[in-house]
C-alpha cells in the first residue's frame, strides 16, 4: 500500500506499484491537468513536484513514492493570493498558451527554478527549462513570463 | 423551441413584432441560409444531437432552453448572456476566440458577457476546417453577417417596443439606444422579441465600418487562457466518461504490413488486462483507415502499455518493407534531374539559360518530417446498438463525422462528434485514424474506450511531411539579371494516400510555393517529377511551401550573390514592380488555394511591401562581427505574404545561434492582432525546428527514429526573439497558421551562408555546422 498526498490531500494505491505517478494522476485520481508527452522523460509535460522538486511523473513508478508530497498544476497556486501561483498570473499576462498542452509542465518546471534561484539568468531559465518541448513555440513567452516573476518576493509557500 | 417562445411575450408586443415586416419570413430566413448556412428555424435541429449526454457543457451546442437563438451562431438569454458558437476547432492558433470575436464585434456585444459552445459537425455552420490556414478566411464574411443580422433584429425589436422607427434605433455595447429620446433596452430584455424577427435579408444589413469595430484588429486574450494555466482545460486526452476503458496498440512497422502469427498470453496476464486481439483489415490507399496491428484494452493506460510491451508479434512488411531512405533520396534526386511534367511555361527556358552569360544550377533536399504535436492522437468512442459517440481532438469535425459513419456502416445522424481542445495540430488531427481506431476497438468489446497514441507510435505512424527533391537552374545575363528560372520538384504527395495509381505530385500540389513564384523573369518553367511513395503522407503546417520555399529563395540568394548583388535588393528586382499575376497566362492551373483571384489576387506590390519593411525593421545591411550574417527571404503561402529575415550567429565551434527574427507580414485585414503574432512567433521556431534539427529516417520500410530524443524539435535555448511587423490592410483576411514557416529554413540557410560562406542545401542542417 503506497500512501501519498496530492496537493494536500492523502491518497493510498494498492495497484500495479510500477505504474508511473502521471498515470494514477490520470487515470485513477482523476486529476487530468498533469499531461502525458512522451512516457520517456523527453518532453516535460508531465512535470510536477516532488517535495517541492520538479519531477517527471511519467518516469516515476508509484513505488518510489510512498510518503510523498505531490505537487501538481491544480494544487499550484494554494496558497497563494487569488488562488494562483505568480507564474499562473504571468501566463495570463503574457498571454504564453497557444495549444496549451505542454503549460502545465512549463509553470510547475519554472515555479520549481523559481523556488530554487529566485532571480535566474538567462542561462539558468534556459537551463532549468531545456527539458521542456512546447511544439507550438511559446519558448520566447515562456521566458518573458518567468522573468516577469523573477525577483518578486514570495506570496507563500506551496 | 423557437416557435414556443412565440407565446411568452405579450401578444400586443408581438403583434407588433409580426407586423414589422414587410418581407416573407420563409423567403428571407432561406436568403439567410444561402449566405450564412445559418437560420433560426433550422436551429432546433442541432439540439437533438445532444440527446446522448455528455457532462462537458462546453462541448454541447447552444441550449436552445438557455436563450433565444437568432441564428446557429448565437443567442441570447434574458439576462444578456450571449452564447457564441466556436463554430471550428481549436488547435491553438486561436480559433475558439477569433471566430466567435468576430460575430460578437458585429453584433456590438460586451465580450464579458459572452459564453462559448463547441460545435458539432454541421454543414449549415459552412466549412468547420482549421486546415489550410482557412477558419478566418473562409468565414469572415459570413460570421460577420450572422452578428450583423442578429445586431439588426435587436434595433427593430427595440423599434417595436417603442413604436419608433428602426432607423432611429442603433446598437451600443449590449443594448439599444433610442437616439431622439435616449431611451435604452438592454440586449437580455429584447432578446425574446428579437429572435422572433424574420431574418433579414443580407441587403437590409449593415455591417460595421472598421472605425467601429470594438474586437476585430484588437488584442483578445485566448478564451481557454484561463483554464490552461490552471489545469483545466479539456483536451481530447483528458475526455473521460462512464464506464472507460483504455486502448493502446501495437502496430504493423511498416505500412501495409500485418501479423503474420502472434501470442497475447502474456499480456493478458497483466493486472487490468480486459481484452486483447487483431484490429481492422488495411487495404491499400491508406486513406483514413486504422493500419491494423494487436489492441490491449485494460482499466488504466498504464496496464494498457505494459501489457502491450509483452505481446509476441511476427510482422510481414508488405509491399513497403524495401523502403530505405538513403536509397530513396537517390530516387528522387535523379527523377528531378531528368524533365517532369511542365506546369508552368513562360519563354523558351532551354534557349534562355543557353544563350546566357552564367549558367547556375543546385539541388535541395528536404526530409520527412513528423509533427509530433504535444497531445499525441487520441480519441475515445463509445459504439454500441447501432450507434456510435466520439470525442476526438480534430481539425474539422466533419472528416471524423463521415469517416466513423462509413467505417462502421451507419447514417451519419448515428454518429455523434465531439471536439474537445486540440494539444496541437500542425495537420496531424486532420486525419482521423485514430477515432476509426477506438470505433472498431470499442464495437468489438462493447464498451466506451479511449485509443491513446504514445509518442512512439505518434513518431512512427504519422503522416508524414513529405521527402522532396529540388533541382534548379538558372541563367543570368551579363549585368547579373535572371533571365532564366527552372524548377523541378519530385516529392511522394498526399494524394498517395488516397490513390494507389499515384505517380507523383500532380500539377496542382506544385501551386504551394513552385508554380506560384512571383519573380518577374522573361523564361519560367516548373516541372512536377514522378515519385513513388512508401507511406502515409499528410498535410504539416505549410505543406509542400516548406521545401518548395526553401529552394526558390535559397536559389535566389545564390544567384544574388554570383552577380554580385545585395539579396535584399535583388529580391526586390526579381519581384518587380506592382501587378497582378495571373498564372494561367503561362498555361498554369493555378488554384489560388481555392479561392478566387479576384478577391485574393497575387499582388507584387504588397509582396515588394512586406520585403521593404522587413530590410527596414531587421536593420538590414548593416555591420555585423564576424561569424554572424542576416538572410532574407520571401514566401507567399495560403495567400498570406511574409518576408523575413533571420539574424544568425555561428560560434567558433560551428554552433547555430538565431538571435533575432524579423517578419512583415500582410494578410489582410487581421481579426486578432494578439495571436497573429503569436502564430508567427511559434512559426518561426516551428520553421528552426525543420530547418535545424528534425528528420524522419526509414530502414526496410520502418520509421527509424521513436521519440524526442532522436527526432529532435527546438528547445527553449535555440529559441530567438521575434519580431513581428504587421502591414495595415483592409483587403479580405487570409490566415496566419501556415505561412510563417516556409521562409524560416532559406532565410536561415542564406544568414548562415552570409556569415561564414558556407551553403546548406539539405535539411535538416543540424544544431552545428
Amino acid at each position: 500500500m503506497i500512501k501519498l498526498s496530492v496537493n494536500g490531500v492523502g491518497y493510498s494505491f494498492d495497484g500495479d506499484e510500477d505504474m508511473p505517478l502521471l498515470w494514477y494522476l490520470r487515470d485513477v485520481a482523476g486529476m487530468k491537468g498533469t499531461k502525458f508527452g512522451c512516457g520517456a522523460a523527453q518532453c516535460g509535460a508531465c512535470t510536477v513536484h516532488q517535495d517541492g522538486m520538479a519531477i517527471r511523473s511519467c518516469v516515476t513508478p508509484m513505488a518510489a513514492l510512498d510518503g510523498a508530497e505531490i505537487t501538481t498544476i491544480e494544487g499550484i497556486g494554494s496558497g497563494h493570493m487569488d488562488g494562483m501561483h505568480p507564474l499562473q498570473k504571468a501566463w495570463v499576462e503574457y498571454k504564453v498558451p497557444q495549444c496549451g498542452y505542454c503549460q502545465a509542465g512549463q509553470i510547475m518546471q519554472a515555479a520549481s527554478l523559481l523556488a530554487d534561484s529566485p532571480n535566474p539568468s538567462d542561462e539558468d531559465i534556459d537551463g532549468a527549462m531545456w527539458g521542456n518541448i512546447c511544439r507550438c513555440g511559446t519558448y520566447p513567452r515562456i521566458k518573458a513570463a518567468i522573468k516577469s516573476v523573477a525577483g518578486q518576493s514570495s506570496e507563500g509557500g506551496e | 423551441m423557437i416557435m414556443n417562445a412565440i407565446f411568452n411575450i405579450s401578444p400586443a408586443i408581438a403583434e407588433k413584432i409580426r407586423g414589422l415586416s414587410g418581407t416573407d419570413a420563409a423567403l428571407s430566413r432561406r436568403a439567410f441560409l444561402k449566405t450564412t448556412a445559418a437560420g433560426a428555424g433550422v436551429f432546433a435541429m442541432s439540439v437533438s444531437l445532444t440527446s446522448k449526454s455528455f457532462a462537458q457543457e462546453q462541448l454541447v451546442h447552444i441550449d436552445a432552453d438557455a436563450g433565444n437563438a437568432f441564428n446557429l451562431y448565437l443567442s441570447i438569454a434574458e439576462d444578456g448572456k450571449v452564447t457564441i458558437v466556436a463554430m471550428s476547432p481549436e488547435i491553438g492558433q486561436g480559433a475558439r476566440t477569433a471566430m466567435p470575436a468576430i460575430v460578437a464585434d458585429e453584433l456590438d456585444c460586451d465580450w464579458d458577457q459572452v459564453e462559448f459552445v463547441q460545435a458539432f459537425p454541421d454543414p449549415r455552420l459552412g466549412s468547420q476546417s482549421v486546415g489550410g490556414s482557412s477558419a478566418i478566411r473562409d468565414n469572415y464574411d459570413g460570421l460577420r453577417m450572422a452578428g450583423a443580422s442578429a445586431r439588426l433584429m435587436l434595433e427593430r425589436a427595440a423599434a417595436a417596443v417603442w413604436g419608433v422607427d428602426a432607423s432611429e434605433c442603433k446598437a451600443d455595447l449590449h443594448k439599444i439606444v433610442h437616439a431622439g429620446s435616449g431611451r435604452v433596452l438592454g440586449y437580455g430584455e429584447l432578446a425574446k422579441a428579437a429572435a422572433l424577427l424574420p431574418v433579414p435579408d443580407e441587403g437590409e444589413v449593415r455591417l460595421k465600418d472598421k472605425s467601429e469595430f470594438r474586437y476585430i484588429g484588437g488584442e483578445l486574450a485566448p478564451i481557454d487562457l484561463s483554464d490552461i494555466v490552471h489545469g483545466q482545460a479539456v483536451y481530447g486526452i483528458d475526455v473521460m466518461v462512464p464506464g472507460m476503458k483504455y486502448a493502446s496498440i501495437e502496430r504493423p512497422p511498416v505500412v501495409g504490413g500485418r501479423a503474420k502469427s502472434w501470442n497475447g498470453d502474456a499480456a493478458r496476464a497483466v493486472q487490468g488486462v480486459l481484452w486483447v486481439g487483431e484490429i481492422g483489415d488495411f487495404q491499400f490507399p491508406a486513406s483514413y483507415q486504422a493500419l491494423g496491428g494487436i489492441a490491449v484494452v485494460a482499466e488504466n493506460s498504464w496496464a494498457a502499455i505494459k501489457a502491450r510491451g509483452l505481446l509476441e508479434i511476427d510482422w510481414e512488411a508488405g509491399p513497403n518493407g524495401g523502403h530505405n531512405s538513403e536509397a530513396y533520396r537517390a530516387e528522387l534526386e535523379a527523377s528531378a534531374a531528368a524533365p517532369g511534367k511542365v506546369v508552368r511555361k513562360r519563354g523558351d527556358v532551354h534557349a534562355a539559360l543557353a544563350a546566357a552569360d552564367q549558367h547556375l544550377s543546385a539541388k535541395y533536399y528536404a526530409p520527412y518530417n513528423a509533427h509530433a504535436s504535444m497531445e499525441p492522437p487520441v480519441a475515445v468512442a463509445d459504439v454500441r446498438d447501432g450507434e456510435a459517440e466520439i470525442w476526438t481532438p480534430n481539425q474539422n469535425p466533419v472528416t471524423p463525422h463521415r469517416t466513423i459513419a462509413a467505417v462502421l456502416g451507419l447514417e451519419l445522424d448515428k454518429v455523434i462528434v465531439h471536439t474537445p481542445l486540440a494539444g496541437g495540430g500542425f495537420g496531424r488531427k486532420g486525419k482521423p485514424d485514430v477515432a476509426v481506431e477506438a470505433a472498431l476497438v470499442s464495437k468489438e468489446i462493447g464498451m466506451p474506450v479511449q485509443v491513446a497514441w504514445t509518442r512512439e507510435d505518434d513518431i512512427r505512424h504519422c503522416y508524414f511531411h513529405s521527402v522532396s527533391a529540388q533541382h534548379m537552374e538558372a541563367g543570368l545575363d551579363k549585368d547579373g539579371k535572371v533571365t532564366a528560372w527552372l524548377h523541378r520538384s519530385a516529392f511522394p504527395p498526399i494524394g498517395a494516400t488516397f490513390d494507389p495509381n499515384s505517380k507523383g505530385p500532380e500539377g496542382g500540389e506544385l501551386d504551394l510555393g513552385a508554380t506560384d513564384l512571383p519573380y518577374d523573369i522573361e523564361n519560367i518553367q516548373v516541372e512536377a517529377c514522378e515519385a513513388s511513395t512508401h507511406t502515409r503522407i499528410g498535410w504539416y503546417r505549410s505543406v509542400y511551401n516548406i521545401f518548395h520555399g526553401f529552394a526558390v529563395n535559397s536559389f535566389m540568394d545564390e544567384l544574388a550573390h554570383a552577380a554580385g548583388r545585395d539579396p535584399g535588393e535583388y529580391l526586390l528586382e526579381l519581384i518587380g514592380g506592382p501587378r497582378h499575376i495571373d498564372f494561367s497566362l503561362d498555361a498554369a492551373k493555378y488554384g489560388n488555394y481555392g479561392e478566387s483571384i479576384e478577391k485574393f489576387p497575387t499582388d507584387t506590390g504588397r509582396m515588394a511591401n512586406c520585403v521593404r519593411t522587413v530590410m527596414e525593421k531587421s536593420g538590414w545591411g548593416k555591420s555585423l562581427p564576424k561569424g554572424q550574417g542576416m538572410g532574407i527571404a520571401f514566401h507567399r503561402s495560403f495567400l498570406t505574404d511574409v518576408a523575413a529575415v533571420v539574424h544568425v550567429a555561428v560560434d567558433d565551434d560551428g554552433t547555430i545561434r538565431v538571435p533575432t527574427i524579423h517578419y512583415a507580414i500582410d494578410c489582410g485585414r487581421v481579426v486578432n492582432t494578439e495571436r497573429v503574432r503569436a502564430q508567427f512567433e511559434g512559426g518561426a521556431i516551428m520553421g528552426l525546428s525543420t530547418a535545424m534539427v528534425s528528420n524522419i529516417t526509414f530502414e526496410d520500410g520502418a520509421v527509424v527514429q521513436s521519440n524526442f530524443h532522436d527526432y529532435e524539435v527546438l528547445r527553449i535555448d535555440q529559441s530567438p526573439e521575434v519580431y513581428v511587423h504587421i502591414v495595415d490592410s483592409d483587403a479580405p483576411p487570409t490566415g496566419v497558421g501556415e505561412p510563417p514557416v516556409p521562409p524560416i529554413a532559406p532565410a536561415l540557410a542564406n544568414a548562415i551562408f552570409a556569415a561564414t560562406g558556407k551553403r546548406l542545401r539539405d535539411m535538416p542542417f543540424g544544431a552545428s555546422i
